[in-house]
C-alpha cells in the first residue's frame, strides 16, 4: 500500500516537472516579453536594460532553472497589470472561490449523478432511463457559455429566482455550479448507469439475491460498489473538466476565481500571471490525480495486493 | 427415511417460461412436471439450451424481469405457489428455505468485500440461530474445511484459488440451512480432483442437515455419484424421468440413451467416441411434434405429434411413441 503511493507520488512530481518546462517554453513563443512590457516608445538602452534585468540575456536553460527556483520558492514573477503586485499572491486570494465553486459543483453532479445512474439502470428501458439517457445526451452536447446564459436569463431576469453575478451567499452558487456541473452529471449518470446494467447481470448479485438480501441491499451495497469504481477512475478528469470550464464559467457570471483572472490576464497581455495561473491550475490537476490514484487503491482491495 | 407417499417438498406443476406473457411467445422451457421430496435428490441433465439452468432459476424467481413475466404454471412449495409469491415472500424464502449454488466460482463472489462480509450478510438473516455472527462465519468455513477460517474471513476473493472460492460459495448458499438446495453445475469450473472433494462435502452436508437437492448437470459420472433420480431435459422439456440406476440401465427414450452412449467409458478403447447427429433446435426453431424426432434414429410419421409423458415402469415417465424395449449394452 505504501509502496503504490510512493511510487504515484513520484511519478505526480515528474509530471509537474515536465509541465514546469512545457509551460516556460510555450510562454517564450507568446512573443518578446521586453517589447511586452515597454511598449512602443521605449530607447534601445531601456530595452538592454531590462533584457538584463530579466535574464533574458542569458541562455535559455540558465533562464529555466532561474523560473524553477524561483518558481520553488512561490516567486512567479510580479504582474504587469495589477499594480505590479506578486502573481502569487493574486491567485490565492482567486483560488477559494474556485475551489468552493468546483466542490459544490462535483458534489452536486457526484449525488445527482449516481441516483439517476443507478434509477435508470434499476429500470432499465423505463421512462426514468429515457429521461436519464436524454440529460445524458444534452449535458453532453450543450456549451457550458450559452448554457450560463440561458439559466441566467431563465432563473435571473426572467423569474428573478437567483442572482445573476456575484460571490458570497449561497444562492450565487446555484447557477453557476449547475453550468460547471452539468457535462459532469452527464458523464457521471452515463458512467454509473453503464456500469450498473453490467453489474446488476452479475453472478456475484445472483448470489446476493440467492441469500434473500433485500433489493436494497443488492442494488445500493453490491451493485453500486463495484460501479463506483470507474466514477473514482474519472474523478480526476472530471476535475480538470471544472477547473478548465470555471475560465468560461466564471467570466460568465462574474465569478472571482482563477478562471476569470486567467480570462482577465490574458486580454492585458499579463503573461507572469497567466504563466502562474496556468502551472498551479496544471498542480490542482495533477494533485487531484494523485488523490484519485490514492483513493482507488483504498476502495479496490484487488489493486492493493499489487503493490 | 420418507417415504413416497409423503407429500413432496417441492411439486413442480405444468411450468412455462416463455419470452413474454402471451400463450403465444416461444418457450424456453414448457410444460414441467417434477416434484423433489425431502432429502431426496434429482439430477437434471440435458446438452445447453435445454432449459436447465431457466428451470433452476424459476424454482427461486430469479430468472431476468421479461421471462419472470413469462412464467406460467405452479411451484408448489410446502404448500405454497412460489410462481404467486410477492417480493417480501420471495426474500424470505431465498437462502432461508431454498438456495442455490451458481456455476461460476470465480464470479460469484463480490470482489470488493471480505469473504467475512458477504458471510455475515446471510447469517444476519438467520433469527433462530445463536452464538456469535464471527463464530457462526467460522463454523460456516468450518462446515466446507476451510483451514484456517478466522484468517479467511478478513480475505478478499482474489486472494483465494478456485476451489477454495467454490467452497465459500457453498458456505454462503448454506449458511441457513435452507431445505432445498438448486445446484447449478457447481463443479464444471474446477479440476477433477477439487471437483470430486466438492461433491463429496455436499453429500456429506447434505446428509447431516437432511436437504432436497435439484442437481443441475451434463456429466452423468455425477448423476450418477449424486443422485437418486434424473429428469432428462431436451429442448425444453423433460423426455424421461425416473430411478437413476433405472435411466442407466435401461433408459427408454432415444434421445438419453444417445447421451448416454456418448459418454466415454474406460473399458471401452473406442477410436471414436458416438455423437447425435445434428444440433438442438433453438427456441424459436423448435420442431412440431416430438422435439427430439429429427434427431432421432427411430424417427416415425406419428413423431410429428407430440407424445405424452407416460408412465412405463413404476416411477419411470417418458414422453416418447416408441420407447426403447432393450437393456443398454445387451445388444
Amino acid at each position: 500500500m505504501f509502496k503504490i503511493v510512493a511510487a504515484r507520488t513520484v511519478e505526480a512530481l515528474i509530471a509537474l516537472l515536465l509541465m514546469s518546462i512545457v509551460i516556460f517554453f510555450l510562454s517564450r513563443l507568446t512573443g518578446d516579453p521586453v517589447a511586452l512590457l515597454l511598449g512602443d516608445g521605449a530607447t534601445e538602452a531601456d530595452k538592454i536594460k531590462l533584457t538584463r534585468d530579466l535574464g533574458l540575456d542569458q541562455p535559455i536553460v540558465i533562464q529555466y532553472l532561474t523560473f524553477l527556483g524561483k518558481a520553488l520558492t512561490g516567486d512567479f514573477g510580479r504582474s504587469v497589470a495589477a499594480g505590479n503586485q506578486p502573481a502569487l499572491q493574486l491567485i490565492m486570494a482567486r483560488l477559494p472561490a474556485s475551489l468552493s465553486l468546483a466542490g459544490v459543483a462535483l458534489a452536486f453532479t457526484m449525488v445527482v449523478g449516481i441516483l439517476f445512474g443507478v434509477m435508470a439502470a434499476v429500470r432499465h428501458n423505463s421512462a426514468v432511463d429515457i429521461a436519464a439517457r436524454l440529460i445524458a445526451l444534452v449535458g453532453q452536447s450543450v456549451p457550458s457559455f450559452w448554457l450560463g446564459i440561458v439559466l441566467m436569463y431563465v432563473f435571473a431576469v426572467q423569474l428573478g429566482w437567483l442572482p445573476t453575478s456575484g460571490y458570497g451567499r449561497w444562492e450565487h452558487y446555484v447557477l453557476p455550479a449547475a453550468t460547471l456541473g452539468l457535462f459532469t452529471l452527464a458523464a457521471i449518470t452515463r458512467l454509473v448507469r453503464s456500469s450498473m446494467l453490467e453489474a446488476l447481470g452479475s453472478e456475484y448479485i445472483k448470489l446476493a439475491r440467492v441469500k434473500g438480501l433485500s433489493e436494497s441491499v443488492v442494488i445500493w451495497k453490491h451493485a453500486l460498489a463495484n460501479s463506483l469504481i470507474p466514477v473514482v477512475t474519472f474523478m480526476g478528469t472530471f476535475f480538470a473538466v471544472m477547473i478548465t470550464g470555471a475560465v468560461i464559467v466564471e467570466t460568465v457570471f462574474s465569478w472571482p476565481g482563477i478562471g476569470r483572472l486567467a480570462y482577465e490576464s490574458i486580454l492585458a497581455r499579463d503573461f507572469p500571471v497567466v504563466q502562474a495561473v496556468v502551472l498551479v491550475i496544471t498542480s490542482l490537476f495533477i494533485i487531484a490525480n494523485l488523490l484519485v490514484d490514492i483513493l482507488y487503491v483504498v476502495i479496490d482491495p484487488r489493486m492493493r495486493s499489487r503493490g | 427415511m420418507t417415504t413416497p407417499t409423503d407429500p413432496p417438498l417441492l411439486d413442480i406443476r405444468n411450468l412455462s417460461v416463455r419470452l413474454g406473457e402471451g400463450a403465444a411467445s416461444p418457450a424456453l422451457i414448457e410444460n414441467i412436471n417434477l416434484r423433489i421430496r425431502a432429502g431426496e435428490t434429482v439430477g437434471l441433465v440435458g446438452e445447453s439450451g435445454s432449459g436447465k439452468t431457466t428451470l433452476g432459476m424459476s424454482l427461486m424467481r430469479l430468472l431476468p424481469p421479461l421471462l419472470d413475466r413469462g412464467l406460467s404454471g405452479q411451484i408448489h412449495y410446502d404448500g405454497d405457489d412460489i410462481v404467486q409469491m410477492d417480493r417480501a415472500e420471495l426474500t424470505r424464502l431465498r437462502g432461508g428455505e431454498i438456495s442455490m449454488i451458481l456455476q461460476d466460482p470465480m464470479a460469484s463472489l463480490n470482489p470488493i468485500f471480505t469473504i467475512g462480509n458477504q458471510l455475515k450478510e446471510g447469517l444476519r438473516l438467520h433469527a433462530t440461530a445463536s452464538g456469535s455472527l464471527e463464530d457462526r462465519a467460522i463454523a460456516a468455513l468450518e462446515s466446507v474445511r476451510i483451514p484456517s477460517p478466522e484468517a479467511r474471513l478478513q480475505n478478499h476473493p482474489h486472494q483465494m484459488s478456485g476451489g477454495m472460492r467454490q467452497r465459500v460459495v457453498g458456505a454462503i448458499s448454506l449458511t441457513r440451512a435452507p431445505r432445498l438446495l438448486v445446484a447449478d453445475e457447481p463443479t464444471t469450473s474446477l479440476d477433477v480432483t477439487i471437483q470430486y472433494q466438492f461433491l463429496e462435502l455436499l453429500k456429506d452436508l447434505q446428509k447431516r442437515a437432511g436437504m432436497a437437492m435439484l442437481f443441475i448437470t451434463h456429466d452423468f459420472g455425477v448423476v450418477a455419484k449424486m443422485c437418486d433420480r434424473v429428469a432428462v431435459m431436451y429442448a425444453g422439456q423433460i423426455v424421461e424421468e425416473g430411478p437413476v440406476r433405472e435411466i442407466f440401465r435401461r433408459p427408454r427414450h432415444w434421445y438419453t440413451r444417445a447421451l448416454l452412449d456418448s459418454v466415454p467409458t474406460l473399458d471401452q478403447a473406442l477410436d471414436r467416441l458416438p455423437t447425435i447427429p445434428g444440433s438442438p433446435p433453438s427456441v424459436a426453431n423448435r420442431p412440431q411434434g416430438c422435439r427430439f424426432h429429427p434427431r432421432c434414429a427411430n424417427a416415425q410419421a406419428k413423431c410429428m405429434q407430440m407424445p405424452p409423458m407416460a408412465e412405463l415402469a413404476p416411477a419411470h415417465d417418458v414422453r416418447c411413441w416408441f420407447p426403447l424395449q432393450e437393456q443398454r449394452g445387451a445388444a
